[in-house]
């Protein structure tokens, strides 16, 4: 039996093209990708890795776990409209199977069943699969609904702001929204004329039927629905739905191990082409929440960028926070790609003939309080008094002068000159003959720990005071303030330390946590990595993020980065902002005061050894 | 019946507008938080630009108060509108005033906030209002071990013009202030070494640029530029650093005393007190009147007028000027 209409040539041609400029597209995509990370792949694509990346395909790119997370309908929109259309191919293609006994049948035979095979009457389980069906069309048909709505009001779907699209997506937006309404047209007219069709498009076509002329519309809702498809399969690698095919291709290549580098690989390519520009990263981003800068975040930035055009405004209007990261449902690595995008780019080459010469002491312990610690005495001063209070040997290596460790200049895409005071920074450590570094700015702990390629391990100062309050080294009792702790991007969403910040607040005093912390807190404000934004915006931002954690019911806002101290402490006059040290030096006055007699009692216990 | 004025403040402003109120014949209550009259210029030594000490404008007006009714130790925690008359809530009791004169003048800016000019880490590092102190009591400046200055630097513009302390505007008299002191130092201490920091000097006044030519004659240092920050070294001392920007090189100094020239910041409490009444504040955070050119001593609500440096940074004379007309207006309104 063979099964065939001129109607279908539009849907099969979309489809074929699809197919080859997919494959196409894979093809190059991983022959790109550099040495390394074929290694990764040839490594691990044999191993259980591929069948967890299996799990999560379907977990992503058919049930929207992570759009669900965001918000219920949004969840449900996707998941109907990936997964619904999903089983819908499945459930017509195990139909036709069965329907010709297993015979192999060209794609376009299950899509257009309905036209060709007008009397079911031979199939098995006909009753199930005509209602499957339909069930099916109608759970599409509710998520193509609930996206109709959405263009009209996003909010109640959560998102404040969708993307604004180019033309050509708006185009292939019309022809996917047309599918489904059109195969249910065409099913009904079809039903009514023949008496085909499930529950639905049954009772459909018999109420239509009567209709004078309907059997006029049989022929052109046919053409219409393989038209919409094949314009919609034609349109995909020129619009956002590419991210459709290549959404699976990422979490391949991410489950083997890749991550994006410090430039641009074909790796890059994939994420650019996985982003759905769902917009959710537009609500993530607090210069569109705060400011009201809502054309430059990550959709925006990742398209331009796909279609190289990506300007300097998209490239440059960015704070790095990295909330954004946490926030897109494909886990796009959006920061590392607009960060690489900058070292493309650098402005002129430095020169630093002028950094000063600076002798390093040697001590167990290399202190580097950097240039905000030389702006934050208070904090450096504060550290200091606990490593002596533990007896730490510890050497203050920029003392007298310091040396940017080079993050500044690194985040806005200085890379060649970053490296040249960081070559100078790492002669220095070394020489040092420490055994480890310690810091109190998570900007340059993020440096020294990514770039660095230090022989010693590098502690961010909450990080190294933790080990020693924990073991005791550090001797420290708690008083009955109420704290609240922001995390500083860097720390935080950088270097990935939320738990010893917040384990060492509680030896100093009761620690309120609260709703926006840790992958979810908002940045300070005073990003280094975006220098269009004046104080008054900073400022603005800076309010809002203390009001976040709860500033005004607190006694102190902790915080474990210098910048986003003088950051609060500008835009606030009403709060108290410690740096942890600066809390922790209270916590050791206390013992202190109430050592006295337990002093006592040590005597009298090694009275009693003697 | 004799109508009722409440003026909120007995600094400067509130003394010259209480006394003037007084003599066009009004009851005049005076809220005063502190224990003494006088406000921030009691607690200065001599005034620029003819060094006269700062008592004798004090006590000259406390002086002339006549009738004024002066509530001193008493803090104003909310004042309420109530058919056209204003409830002053004060130390838990209530006051009635036909009208309100907001005089609560300003706050010296929170050195504290310009941590990396180490004010209350480095015991060296004082504020002007800091160094006035001394010269009250010791005629001249000390270490805090009590050893003699050889060499002091004078920062100006902390927190004024800074917008990385979020006091982007000029609090106007630091700089004469500033100068008037280091010729002080000079005069107190010969061979001391006096350095003053500055972005530009605005010498505004009458007397001022004189003031300015006498510093300069004393051997005073002028040097433009903004310190970045400084560090304490052996003995207590300051290690500071700046960049001369008329030379454009960087300059690191060592220092006996590094002195702070403090702004005028707004009052938190005022603040509240403003948006108790309806008040709007201005960008820089002090309290706005209706007209900033014709109309400098109504508020938007009425009954309620302001005067003093509550509305922004003022010297003596423009503040007792305010005042004045304050008084006139306040009058012009109970009398409509």
């Amino acid at each position: 039996m063979s099964y065939y209409h001129h109607f279908v040539i539009p849907f099969t041609a979309g489809l074929l093209f699809l197919v080859i400029v997919v494959a196409a597209k894979w093809i190059i995509w991983i022959k790109g990708l550099n040495n390394q990370q074929k290694r990764q792949v040839k490594g691990n694509i044999f191993t259980k890795k591929s069948l967890l990346a299996t799990w999560e395909v379907l977990a992503e790119s058919l049930f929207h776990r992570k759009v669900f997370k965001k918000n219920f309908l949004l969840g449900y929109m996707h998941m109907s409209l990936a997964l619904g259309w999903f089983l819908l191919i499945a459930m017509g293609n195990l139909e036709t199977r069965i329907f010709t006994h297993g015979q192999l049948n060209p794609p376009y035979v299950p899509i257009f069943f309905e036209f060709f095979e007008h009397d079911l009457s031979t199939l098995r389980y006909k009753e199930i699969f005509t209602f499957v069906m339909d069930f099916l069309l109608l759970f599409v048909l509710s998520g193509v609904a609930l996206a109709y709505f959405k263009r009209a009001t996003s909010k109640p779907l959560g998102m404040k702001q969708a993307t604004k699209h180019a033309f050509v997506d708006k185009l292939a937006l019309t022809s996917l929204w047309l599918i489904f309404p059109l195969r249910l047209a065409a099913e009904s007219v079809t039903a009514g004329l023949y008496g085909t069709g499930g529950f639905f498009t049954r009772w459909l076509g018999e109420a239509i039927a009567p209709l004078p002329a309907i059997d006029m519309l049989y022929y052109p809702l046919w053409w219409a629905y393989s038209l919409s498809l094949g314009l919609f399969f034609i349109s995909v690698p020129f619009t956002r739905y590419m991210h459709i095919p290549t959404e699976t291709l990422l979490i391949f290549l991410r489950k083997y191990g890749i991550k994006e580098t410090e430039k641009h690989t074909s790796y890059t390519q994939v994420e650019l082409n996985a982003c759905s520009r769902c917009g959710i990263c537009i609500d993530s981003c607090q210069l569109s929440s705060e400011l009201g800068i809502s054309s430059s975040q990550s959709t925006y930035f990742l398209k331009s960028l796909r279609d190289k055009k990506a300007t300097d405004y998209l490239t440059e209007t960015c704070m790095l926070c990295g909330r954004c990261d946490y926030s897109c449902p494909v886990g796009i690595e959006n920061s590392t790609i607009r960060l690489n995008q900058r070292r493309e780019s650098p402005a002129t080459g430095t020169s630093f003939g002028y950094v000063p010469a600076i002798e390093a002491s040697k001590g167990k312990i290399a202190f580097f309080a950097g240039c905000m610690g030389q702006l934050t005495p208070s904090v450096t001063r504060a550290t200091l008094a606990l490593f002596d209070a533990a007896d730490v040997e510890y050497t203050h290596i920029d003392k007298d002068a310091t040396i940017c460790c080079g993050r500044p200049l690194q985040v806005n895409g200085e890379e060649n000159a970053a490296r040249e005071l960081a070559q100078k920074n790492k002669q220095l450590i070394e020489g040092t003959g420490a055994e480890a570094l310690v810091t109190t700015c998570p900007i340059c702990a993020r440096i020294f720990a990514e770039s660095y390629e230090l022989s010693i391990p590098v502690y961010h100062h909450t990080q190294f005071l933790y080990q020693l309050a924990a073991s005791g080294q550090l001797k420290l009792a708690p008083s009955n303030n109420l704290i609240t702790y922001h995390d500083p991007c860097e720390l935080g969403r950088g270097l990935g330390v939320y738990d010893e910040p917040r384990e060492l607040l509680k030896f100093a005093g009761n620690l309120v946590e609260v709703k926006s912390s840790k992958t979810n807190s908002l940045c300070c404000g005073g990003s280094l990595a975006i220098t269009s934004i004046n104080q008054q915006q900073r400022n603005q931002m800076a309010r809002k993020t203390l009001q976040s954690i709860g500033a005004n019911d607190v006694d102190f806002v902790a915080t474990a980065c210098p910048l986003c101290k003088k950051t609060f402490t500008a835009a606030s006059d009403e709060n108290a902002i410690l740096d942890i040290s600066e809390i922790l030096v209270k916590a050791f006055a206390n013992t202190k005061q109430s050592s006295k007699p337990e002093q006592k009692q040590t005597a009298k216990e090694t009275s009693t050894v003697n | 019946m004799t109508k009722t004025v409440a003026i909120i403040g007995g600094g400067v402003a509130g003394l010259e507008t209480a006394k003037q109120l007084n003599s066009l014949g009004y009851s005049v209550k005076l809220f005063e938080k502190s224990n003494t009259l006088g406000g921030h210029v009691a607690k200065w030594d001599r005034l620029f630009p003819n060094k006269r000490h700062a008592s004798e404008v004090v006590s000259s007006l406390t002086l002339s108060q006549g009738n004024t009714q002066t509530l001193v130790g008493t803090t104003v925690s909310s004042i309420k509108r109530q058919h056209g008359n204003f409830i002053i809530s004060a130390n838990s009791n209530n006051h009635e005033a036909d009208a309100v004169v907001l005089a609560t003048g300003f706050e010296l800016f929170p050195a504290e906030k310009k941590e990396e000019y180490g004010y209350g880490l480095f015991e060296n590092v004082i504020t002007s209002a800091d160094l006035e102190q001394m010269f009250i009591k010791h005629g001249k400046p000390a270490m805090a071990s009590g050893h003699k200055p050889v060499r002091i630097a004078f920062i100006h513009c902390v927190g004024s013009r800074d917008e990385k302390v979020n006091r982007p505007y000029c609090s106007k008299v630091c700089c004469v202030t500033a100068v008037k002191q280091a010729i002080e130092v000079k005069e107190a201490i010969p061979n001391c070494e006096v350095f003053c920091f500055y972005m530009d000097l605005r010498m505004f006044g009458p007397g001022y640029e004189d003031l300015y030519k006498e510093a300069q004659s004393k051997g005073v240092t002028f040097i433009r530029g903004r310190l970045s920050e400084s560090s304490e070294i052996e003995g207590g001392r300051v290690q500071i650093k700046a960049e001369d920007t008329l030379a454009s090189t960087p300059l690191k100094m060592s220092v006996d005393i590094v002195v702070l020239m403090v702004g005028m910041s707004p009052q938190l409490d005022t603040s509240k007190l403003a948006a108790d009444l309806g008040l709007s504040l201005n960008a820089d955070g002090f309290i706005a009147a209706t007209d900033l050119h014709t109309n400098p001593t109504e508020t938007t609500t009425k009954g309620v007028f302001v005067t003093g440096a509550c509305t922004g940074p003022n010297n003596i004379t423009d503040t007792v000027n305010a005042a004045k007309a304050t008084a006139l207006d306040v009058h012009n309104y109970l009398s409509r």
